[in-house]
């Protein structure tokens, strides 16, 4: 039984926390939704910081509570990074780092300890104390120092949220080479769409203490049930490989993934081997439709697409429509006016013409 | 000098009971400061007033109560008597126990306050790191909480050796057994032995002085600063 299954019953003041699901044991999944719709919770009862009376939760086929069992936090195999810096202020950058690590008896450790200096960049920081480091530097060394003690499960509860633009910039790329590099499963606590879109391959969509919807991230985002689609940044993520380079016109050509027709996109330049995945962010407002394939255009990326689905947007005089471009969707929101004009219905091909193509990673 | 032969012993006696006093409590207070931090149980309020009421009590008083529970026909005077320790007034033995009582707010009060600045996150950080409960006590508490304790020793400590009233009413004035500074002082003041009042007073006070200095010095030497 592999995969994380939950199912908790806790009253809070403002909400009642009531969700039962599985969730994936690979990769990151991402818990969205406002600020009092229960995901930290959710996560604090995941890390055995809040007892859910009667909850039950299995990670991996191994039970952490269940009837009478609970495993108390210390025993649980997991890395916790909490929103605001939680370093040991009366330890060094080294021994808090070590904190966690020497806990862990040799045999259960599953990572070195200079790697991880190395995948969040903390070789120059290691004889400094916590007041003397950034809010962005005493992120990485709370999530290294989470890596250190070789959890079966990350828990991240809103890492970035506490500091400002800059350090969020300088955070990403760790979090996004952690992604890349690190098996360990990751649940990440976030109300801000450009991080789970950056970031997360699963998302759970959390509302009033409930779980409205989860799923796989190009399936969640291009819902015409959910909000998501409805946002003024509505947007889908498609996840691509790296096919080929044009050093001549600065730019890079990626593959969509599981896209019958081969389908291509051209992104700028980004020095990633060919085949590596990466991922690509599509707004719907930068997707127009053509009923022709246009050559005489600036536009690169004009994708041939099928109408999966017409809705309403948040707006009166646009729509938004769900394309299938051979296994994943993008969505386009164009005007009502156009819609008409152009019969665009379920069903109908047509050629996407992408204005913007942002490359995540 | 004739007077430092006099009085030395005071002196011993009263640094001796400082120490002890400071030592026991140290020891008791922790842990007690430690439950009524983190407690939720209803007898926290009880057991804060309780451990306050020195504050507000006049020494003589906790020295007449004190005096008659040790006494041989007190409770506690019959359980050291079965226990073959005798009786606990007018012996050192007797002012250590009476200064613990007296001094209990004054160390208790400061690491209390300690452990609740401390707040519970960093103990759930290191619970996340794997570290057991007694283990987040010792690697985390009590170092973060290094401040408060030092401020509970220092008092204890300054307090003790100030005792007067408590003293007076449980140990007497047996010299070279119960006779402390103050008392010492005391008794040169109903002499008319100014000089020698005045040479005790001024040590006490460039001793005070000293320590607070000290402790200002000790608390400014760590190398971290909260965040």
């Amino acid at each position: 039984m592999s995969g994380i299954e939950f199912d908790f019953q806790l009253p809070r003041e403002d909400f009642k926390l009531q969700v039962s699901a599985t969730l994936p044991d690979r990769g990151i999944t991402a818990l969205f939704g406002a600020s009092g719709s229960g995901k930290t919770t959710l996560l604090r009862c995941i890390a055995g910081l809040e007892r859910a009376p009667g909850g039950k939760l299995v990670v991996n086929g191994e039970i952490w509570q269940q009837g009478r069992t609970f495993l108390a936090t210390h025993q649980r195999p997991i890395g916790y990074v909490f929103q605001e810096a939680s370093l040991f202020a009366h330890l060094g950058v080294q021994r808090n780092l070590e904190y966690g690590w020497r806990r862990i008896p040799r045999p259960q450790r599953n990572i070195e300890f200079e790697e991880v200096i190395r995948l969040l960049g903390l070789e120059t920081l290691l004889g400094r104390f916590p007041h003397q480091l950034s809010g962005g530097q005493r992120q990485r060394v709370a999530i290294a120092r989470a890596l250190l003690t070789s959890p079966a499960l990350l828990l991240m509860d809103e890492p970035l949220s506490a500091l400002d633009l800059d350090s969020k910039q300088e955070i990403l790329p760790y979090l996004e080479r952690l992604h890349d590099e690190s098996r360990v499963p990751i649940l990440y606590v976030s109300h801000s769409p450009d991080e789970v879109v950056r970031l997360a391959d699963h998302l759970v969509l959390m509302e009033h203490g409930k779980i409205v919807a989860q799923g796989e991230i190009n399936q969640l985002l291009t819902r015409s049930d959910l909000s998501l689609s409805r946002l003024d940044e509505a947007s889908a993520v498609l996840k691509c490989r790296v096919a080929a380079h044009d050093p001549d016109y600065h730019v890079s050509y990626v593959a969509i993934d599981n896209s019958g027709l081969k389908q291509k996109l051209l992104v700028p330049f980004k020095d990633l081997p060919t085949d590596h995945p990466v991922r690509v962010r599509i707004l719907a407002r930068d997707v127009s439709l053509a009923l022709q394939m246009q050559s005489q255009t600036s536009i690169s990326n004009i994708l041939p697409a099928r109408v999966v689905e017409v809705f309403p947007s948040n707006t009166p005089f646009q729509v938004i429509v769900k394309l299938d471009i051979g296994g994943q969707f993008i969505l386009s929101k164009i005007t009502k006016r156009s819609a008409a004009l152009l019969h665009i219905e379920k069903d109908k091909l047509v050629y996407a013409q992408v204005k913007s193509v942002a490359l995540m990673r | 000098m004739d007077f430092s032969v006099v009085d030395s012993p005071a002196i011993w006696i009263t640094l001796k009971l400082a120490l002890f006093t400071t030592a026991i409590l140290l020891l008791l207070a922790t842990p007690l400061a430690w439950w009524l931090a983190t407690t939720h149980s209803r007898a926290k309020t009880a057991v804060s007033a309780l451990v306050a009421m020195p504050l507000v009590l006049p020494p003589s008083v906790l020295g007449f109560y004190l005096l008659v529970m040790m006494g041989p026909a007190g409770l506690v005077g019959q359980l050291t008597q079965t226990l073959g320790l005798g009786l606990l007034p007018f012996t050192f033995s007797g002012l250590v126990v009476a200064s613990v009582i007296y001094s209990l707010p004054f160390s208790v009060q400061p690491i209390e306050a300690a452990f609740e600045q401390l707040g519970n996150r960093p103990l759930e950080v290191a619970a996340t790191l794997r570290a057991s409960p007694l283990d987040r006590f010792f690697t985390i508490a009590l170092p973060m909480a290094r401040p408060g304790l030092l401020t509970a020793m220092v008092l204890t400590f300054a307090h003790t050796v100030g005792e007067f009233g408590v003293v007076l009413m449980l140990g007497g004035n047996i010299e070279g057994e119960t006779r402390v500074l103050s008392v010492a002082i005391y008794d040169h003041v109903e002499a008319l032995e100014y000089d020698k009042a005045h040479l005790l007073s001024a040590g006490l006070i460039a001793f005070s002085f000293t320590t607070l200095l000290l402790l200002q010095q000790l608390n400014k030497k760590r190398k971290w600063q909260p965040v």
